[in-house]
């Protein structure tokens, strides 16, 4: 067997077992540790198969940000553990349903990769030549244009929903202005009292 | 094949090290450190009065939103990773449209910003 082949093992098996772990253990956070190791496996294995530009970027936006994301949603939640284990079995058949739906879709993709016969049974992850993140760059943003558009709008959507459901602004509280403070002038800020002697401030 | 994953042997061994000396540093004070735990030195300590509280509490909404927004402007530059690499290379026509298709998502982007900045959602109280 080869190296490729020793780290793919390696790695399939930390991603399932460290994705089993996710589902079945009792503490949330250590869940979405688990989670992020899975993610790591699952950058390695994209790694394998040539496509670095997304074993990239499952680093830096799954594990740099929806992780985080993930940690801080298990925070808010102010994390009742007792509670949080009795719907397991009210679940259950619903849990099911997607697992099998997934199987379903996976046996289909199988199913085709089975039936396609030739040398392109594997797509490539990029133009011989080329790296795999140039390959992306030369259809995104021309053939792809409007889906690329429509992910910028997706991503504005995204920034004014995130402001509207969850800004607050508190009253009185004391914010920083910078432009205030750059702004203060000295006779606006001192105040000069002439006091006599003996008699004090009014 | 080799050739490209042999160009990932300066991160495996890079991941070597780092492991190892996770592991050492949780490993070796274990090992040496002199140990005489009792109940004050290992009880909770928040400084001049008993601890009242859980560490476990909820807190504010507002980490969430520094969060998302974060996410956001992630996504947007591994967006522009594959934009930087690829306006050279193309063919000229193809490579001015790609580079105003950018700029355009790059300037739906800032609208968000401007919205965000103006609302206050990137001051902290």
């Amino acid at each position: 067997m080869t190296l490729a082949g020793v780290a793919f093992y390696l790695l399939s098996a930390v991603a399932v077992l460290s994705a089993l772990m996710v589902v079945s253990l009792r503490n949330p956070v250590h869940s979405v540790l688990f989670l992020i190791l899975t993610f790591f496996s699952a950058a390695g294995l994209f790694v394998l198969l040539g496509a670095e530009f997304l074993a990239m970027l499952i680093v830096v936006v799954y594990v740099g940000a929806v992780a985080v994301l993930f940690l801080f949603v298990v925070m808010m939640l102010d994390v009742d553990f007792v509670e949080l284990k009795q719907g397991f079995t009210r679940y259950l058949p619903l849990g099911l349903v997607v697992a099998v739906a997934l199987l379903a879709q996976l046996v289909v993709v199988g199913g085709a990769w089975i039936e396609r016969a030739g040398p392109d049974r594997a797509p490539l992850a990029s133009v011989p030549g080329l790296t795999n993140t140039e390959t992306l760059g030369r259809v995104l943003y021309t053939d792809y244009v409007l889906l690329f558009q429509l992910a910028g709008m997706v991503l504005l959507i995204a920034m004014i929903g995130a402001v509207v459901l969850t800004l607050r602004h508190r009253p009185g509280v004391r914010r920083q202005d910078v432009a205030v403070q750059v702004g203060r002038s000295r006779a606006k800020a001192v105040k000069l009292h002439d006091i006599r002697p003996g008699q004090g401030l009014g | 094949m080799t050739d490209y994953l042999a160009n990932y042997l300066p991160i495996l061994i890079f991941f070597g090290i780092a492991a190892a000396m996770g592991v050492g540093f949780i490993l070796i004070p274990w090992l040496i450190a002199p140990k005489s735990p009792d109940s004050e030195k290992v009880s909770a300590y928040e400084c001049g009065f008993n601890a009242f509280d859980d560490a476990r509490m909820k807190f504010d909404v507002r980490f969430y939103l520094v969060s998302i927004l974060f996410i956001i402007f992630d996504l947007e530059i591994a967006f522009l990773f594959p934009w930087a690499l690829t306006l050279t290379g193309a063919g000229h026509e193809q490579a001015v449209f790609a580079l105003w298709s950018g700029l355009a998502f790059l300037g739906v982007l800032t609208i968000g910003l401007i919205y965000e900045w103006r609302k206050g959602a990137l001051d902290w109280e």
